[in-house]
């Protein structure tokens, strides 16, 4: 085989690998939009009650964790951890708040 | 007396040590010295190799029983491995009745190899580990696992236009930089039987060493701003999304390249038993038992294939040379999609999440975190990373696909 026929089948393979995960890539973005919930649903459903007051949220968490002192990075241990111990990923899981005991 | 001497005489000529040292009248004096040396100087890269297994941790699982793989196979006279019948099994004249009586234990074992089972078994437990969450949460993900494969082409195509490889051989040495050892011995047990032991140990060596290979490509290709950047939180993915994802992908990568059916039917397999939450036994069992024996079998019997004559060659140092550049090209092309959709994004997603894309689950991902909280303490990137991660293995597989059903007609 040549060099310029080998450069030929290598530009046929990554355009092939590219197409068959941009593929995909739109197959998810489908499934996603199939499964999640329609816009109509979502306001058929009952309004949940308004939020007290806006939290301040911690970077790298589901959103409404709280640390009492505790830094962000033994947080991010910990959660690690505690998702490892439960054989369970992250994402399955909610932290509340981590409070350092003293 | 006579009699003792003979039965001694006898005894002594069936030893390892007179086997090693047969001297053949009829060869040339450097041929004797070659069949001589051989032997010993592969023992001496086996112990090497689990040196680096076990002292440095380099892959321990795999390259521990690959390389007493090849310590067993280099004895002389264990008899365990016989490379001939091998031989004579790709040129049709050998068949596997002949195999089962006449080979060794390794030969036994390698037919899982050949038959490509290993390889896909443990592709069932690699699925059964993974989590594609981050993958699901971030579809775009899969454009990064995609350029990561860049590396693969860029070794196929040095291999021929370099080293003069033959188009199959290149193939199998350019999936060393698809970072996925199942995938590469699947492979190269297809197209390349020969050069099986130097590419997995190439392969897997290359995997220990990532976080070693990545880092300086990754701070050479990304400016400090951009190995800063915090990426936003994933949104959340359903449990009915886990469970529609490995259906929906093996039957529509399956329409498009069915040659990669045997490693993402099992890789998606795997991952359904771990999902659907009705097959925790069987998520278990491969994850953990069966995973454990196909990897003592995969290990041992491809190790066995480092025999002297064929491992002892300058193609294996040009293997192990393509197979470092392969792994460059491969960060190369995860970094360089990543920087676009940096600029693309206006600078929501942070370019080292690109370098993870070479697959190498998690150690990749590991790194991508570790450079990027090098640049920022407060950047968490590794969920990020576990996205191109683990499309980096779906896009190898294809490749691995693509390179079968074009080489191994």
């Amino acid at each position: 085989m040549t060099f310029a026929q080998a450069a030929i089948y290598s530009l046929v393979g990554i355009l092939v690998v590219f197409f068959a995960l941009m593929l995909l890539m739109g197959v998810i973005k489908v499934l996603i939009a199939a499964t999640d919930k329609t816009p109509e649903k979502a306001a058929a459903a009952p309004a949940a009650p308004a939020p007290e007051k806006p939290k301040a949220l911690a970077p790298g968490t589901a959103g409404d964790i709280k640390l009492y002192d505790t830094d962000l990075r033994d947080a991010a241990m910990i959660m690690a951890i505690v998702a490892d111990e439960l054989k369970k990923p992250l994402n399955e899981l909610r932290f509340i708040s981590i409070r350092e005991v003293k | 007396m006579d009699k003792i001497l003979e039965i001694l005489g006898n005894l002594g000529s069936t030893t390892g040590i007179a086997q090693l040292f047969a001297w053949n009248s009829s060869a040339e004096l450097l041929d004797n010295l070659i069949a001589c040396l051989g032997p010993v100087v592969m023992i001496v890269i086996a112990c090497l190799l689990l040196f680096l297994g076990i002292k440095k941790q380099f892959e321990p699982l795999l390259l521990v029983g690959i390389a007493f793989g090849m310590l067993l196979s280099n004895l002389p006279g264990s008899g365990l491995y016989h490379p001939e019948l091998w031989d004579g099994y790709i040129a049709g004249t050998v068949d596997l009745t002949t195999i089962f009586h006449e080979g060794g234990l390794l030969d036994i074992l390698y037919i899982g190899v050949k038959a490509g089972i290993y390889p896909s078994l443990i592709f069932l437990g690699v699925g059964a580990m993974t989590d594609f969450a981050p993958l699901l949460a971030n579809p775009k993900s899969l454009l990064l696992g995609a350029a990561a494969q860049f590396g693969i082409f860029a070794a196929f195509l040095m291999a021929i236009g370099l080293f003069n490889f033959e188009p199959n051989v290149a193939a199998s040495i350019g999936i060393i930089g698809g970072a996925d050892g199942p995938t590469a011995i699947w492979l190269t047990s297809k197209l390349a039987p020969d050069y099986l032991a130097p590419i997995a140990i190439a392969a897997y060596s290359y995997m220990a060493l990532i976080p070693l290979i990545q880092p300086p490509v990754m701070r050479l290709l990304t400016t400090e701003e951009e190995r800063k950047i915090k990426m936003e939180q994933l949104r959340p993915v359903s449990k009915k999304q886990l469970i529609l994802f490995p259906i929906i992908v093996i039957i529509f990568v399956c329409l498009l390249l069915p040659s990669v059916a045997p490693l993402l039917g099992c890789l998606m397999l795997g991952n359904l038993f771990r999902v659907s939450g009705v097959t925790e036994r069987l998520s278990d069992t491969a994850q953990n038992a069966l995973m454990n024996i196909v990897t003592i079998f995969l290990a041992v019997s491809v190790g066995a294939t480092a025999v002297a004559e064929r491992f002892l060659t300058p193609q294996t140092i040009f293997i192990i040379v393509l197979g470092l550049i392969a792994f460059e090209f491969a960060t190369i092309g995860g970094l360089v999609l990543g920087k676009i959709m940096c600029k693309l994004s206006g600078g929501k997603i942070n370019p080292l999440i690109g370098s993870a894309g070479v697959s190498a689950v998690p150690m990749a991902a590991r790194v991508a975190q570790t450079e990027g909280a090098k640049a920022n303490p407060q950047n968490f990137l590794l969920m990020h990373a576990m996205g191109p991660n683990v499309a980096g293995v779906i896009g190898s597989a294809v490749a691995a696909g693509f390179m079968l059903a074009v080489f191994g007609g």
